[in-house]
């Protein structure tokens, strides 16, 4: 973290054509990416799809067959066990060992980074997480959100460049989620490059940048601002009475392409723009909904993009035999 | 999983200067060790079962097999009586090893009394013993005895001498002294039916301590391995920078020593509570049961790239336990086993391993008489580390 190019045009992470495949089935497909020091970044796509895979053949857990490129400085071929130092990895399963305590466990994974001064590390890491009073409870014990804490503690006991992140917030509580947001913030601000891969909205929504990923091919890649725009989705809002009648006749009627609940209202989504407002126009006529045109989200965009997934699975899956 | 091919190729600057660790890291492997030993000393019914095991298994096999049983249920035969007849039926009861329960009459009914197990032995005296005693014919007593289970009869059987010579000194007096001296006035022939090897108890107690290391070692080795794939820590542990050598070591290592003591609580025991002698040298047998554990961990470390989960393990690990138990010759005399069943123990380290400690604790050989079972067990350890790595690439990536 000694940088001083802190002008965001740095490249922390700089490969292309990643591709790897277990047995015949190629789980990466020519991956290229692009990203900045301290941004947020996440891989989105549906399970198996290869996100997963595609972060660890960038962090140096896995070796590519193909493709080349740089991350941190290092050759992402020939250089992995090196980028591994300076990764920190947060599994989505907790991954610590509950017979161990707490400070036991965060003292072996210092060992295992060869932490300098780890006696300090640790007792600062207990102290952050306010755990200096509990550190000999056996982490086995600890609730669900704790160990996510700890977790988070144990990967970035070493300083870590990089983090990792593999559905970091799953079954943890929203205020738990919310502090560890706030975390991931402070360290990118700081200068940690973070990769989030998660198929949940409300992990998508923390990232600064975006890119979709399905049967191991990358299919959109962008701020998140921006992405909505990319996806190419005009969004109307319905307000009124029986919304679910309404929902079930969307779905059939021409230029509607997805129909998603907000509250009290319905997002009624389309990429072909003409055949929606027509739709629209004819249900606004009789006078029972109230309609508004509306800048289309990233709820919309990610919604409509695991439901195209899903949709290409078979047609997918087909062409690649 | 995951290592780079040609890792740290030195180029690149580090900013951490840590640049020194691409290879083997003694501190790395340290701490798996220490967390290991952590691990092992928490989970105590595993801890239990590695100390306890060998003590248990000695006490309960040691005992139950062992152990000079006495109050064995007999019969007679009596075609005939006299002092003599007396004094050696008195002998043997008093020596505690036999409980006369009835008699008999005819073999038949003998026969049957054994086979069923309703006794241990059945004695015979023959017609006109005392007369042809007395004439110097030097007529036999015969004792048929169910040798079924060798270690049984054994005791009994060898007190069966003392009996006969008190029984002479006691009986022979006056006018008969002359028959006590010389050839003995007449002889007791023991049958051992249906097993007519008849090990002694000794040799059971060296026997046990293979299968007791070979379930140990191959089981918590296999499983060790197995649970940090099925908790996910296995995960965990690749995305740091442990090489996997440093983890199979800093794994294996302590279950080695756990074998140490198993050993040494065990040898010990069996020397204390069963008087088993160790006459040769125990440089032989170092060398032997390091060899032997090897084997085992190997043998565990292929089960582990075998099993998805600990439960697998545990299963294969019984299957791997189960010959060691029947075709080594540690229950049935390998001689005795067909040949495809002797080719089947030979593969098994136990086999060799048994063998190997019979001849050097009881026989008092040295390293040389044992480079048969060396070479045995070595070449079966190179035969599983190759199958072991082989899977393992395997499963790499």
């Amino acid at each position: 973290m000694s940088t001083t190019m802190g002008n965001g045009a740095e490249a922390v992470i700089d490969v292309s054509g990643l591709t790897k495949s277990f047995g015949d089935k190629r789980v990466v497909d020519h991956f290229d990416i692009r990203v900045e020091r301290g941004a947020i970044y996440g891989f989105l796509g549906p399970n198996g799809s290869g996100k997963t895979t595609t972060i660890r053949l960038i962090c140096g857990l896995l070796t590519p067959d193909e493709g080349e490129g740089r991350v941190l400085g290092l050759d992402v071929r020939r250089e992995a066990s090196r980028i591994k130092e300076e990764v920190g990895y947060m599994t989505q399963k907790f991954s610590l060992y509950e017979d161990l305590s707490i400070r036991e466990n965060l003292d072996f994974v210092a060992r295992m980074y060869q932490v300098k001064d780890r006696r300090r590390r640790v007792d600062d890491a207990l102290e952050n997480l306010g755990l200096a009073n509990r550190s000999h409870q056996l982490a086995g014990t600890l609730s669900g959100g704790w160990k996510q804490r700890l977790a988070l503690a144990a990967c970035l006991i070493h300083d870590p460049k990089l983090l990792m992140l593999d559905e970091p917030t799953a079954g943890v509580d929203p205020k738990a989620r919310r502090d560890f947001w706030d975390e991931i913030r402070r360290l990118s601000k700081e200068g940690v490059t973070v990769l989030v891969s998660t198929h949940y909205m409300d992990e998508a929504i923390q990232c600064d940048f975006i890119t979709y990923i399905a049967y191991g091919k990358k299919l959109i890649d962008g701020p998140s601002a921006q992405i909505p725009a990319m996806v190419g989705l005009t969004t109307w809002r319905a307000e009124g009475p029986d919304l679910a009648a309404l929902e079930t006749r969307l779905k059939t009627l021409p230029g509607v392409e997805q129909v998603a609940r907000f509250g009290a209202s319905l997002h009624v989504s389309g990429t072909d723009e003409a055949a929606l407002e027509e739709t629209v126009k004819t249900l606004d006529a009789e006078g029972t909904h109230r309609w508004t045109l509306q800048v289309a989200g990233l709820e919309e965009a990610f919604i409509y993009l695991m439901a195209g997934a899903r949709d290409n699975f078979a047609g997918g899956a087909a062409g690649e035999g | 999983m995951g290592r780079g091919k040609g890792d740290g190729e030195g180029e690149g600057t580090m900013e951490r200067g840590r640049g020194m660790m691409r290879n083997f890291s003694p501190s790395r492997f340290l701490a798996v060790l220490v967390k290991e030993f952590i691990q092992m000393r928490r989970d105590r019914i595993t801890f239990a079962m590695m100390i306890g095991l060998p003590i248990i298994q000695l006490l309960l096999f040691g005992y139950a097999i062992n152990s000079d049983p006495r109050h064995l249920p007999t019969l007679v035969e009596v075609k005939d009586d006299g002092p003599l007849v007396r004094a050696t039926l008195a002998g043997m009861a008093t020596s505690t090893y036999f409980d006369f329960s009835g008699t008999v009459h005819g073999s038949a009914e003998g026969e049957t009394a054994l086979r069923r197990g309703d006794a241990s032995f059945v004695v015979v005296i023959p017609d006109d013993f005392e007369r042809d005693v007395v004439r110097g014919l030097s007529p036999e007593i015969l004792i048929a005895a169910d040798a079924s289970d060798p270690s049984a009869i054994s005791g009994a059987a060898a007190a069966m001498n003392g009996i006969v010579q008190g029984a002479i000194a006691q009986t022979l007096t006056g006018p008969l002294a002359a028959q006590a001296g010389g050839a003995p006035p007449f002889s007791v022939i023991i049958h051992r039916q249906y097993n007519p090897e008849g090990r002694t108890s000794t040799n059971i107690v060296p026997g046990l301590l293979a299968i007791i290391l070979s379930m140990t070692m191959v089981m918590i080795t296999a499983v060790a391995i197995v649970k940090e794939t099925e908790r996910g820590t296995m995960e965990m542990l690749i995305s740091t920078p442990v090489r996997p050598f440093e983890v199979m070591l800093g794994k294996i290592l302590p279950y080695v020593l756990v074998g140490y003591v198993q050993t040494f609580v065990f040898v010990t025991a069996a020397a204390i509570l069963f008087a088993v002698p160790f006459e040769g040298a125990y440089l032989a047998f170092f060398i032997g049961f390091n060899l032997f554990i090897l084997d085992n961990l190997a043998l565990g470390f292929l089960i582990s790239t075998a099993a998805r989960n600990q439960m697998q393990a545990m299963q294969l690990s019984f299957f791997t336990i189960l010959p060691s138990i029947l075709l080594s010759g540690f229950m049935f005399p390998f001689a005795g086993m067909p040949g495809w069943a002797q080719a089947l123990g030979t593969a098994v380290p136990a086999t060799h391993f048994i063998r190997l400690v019979r001849k050097v604790m009881l026989k008092g050989a040295g390293v040389a008489d044992v480079t048969v079972e060396f070479w045995a067990l070595t070449i079966i350890l190179v035969a599983i580390t190759l199958i072991a790595m082989l899977r393992y690439r395997q499963t790499l990536d």
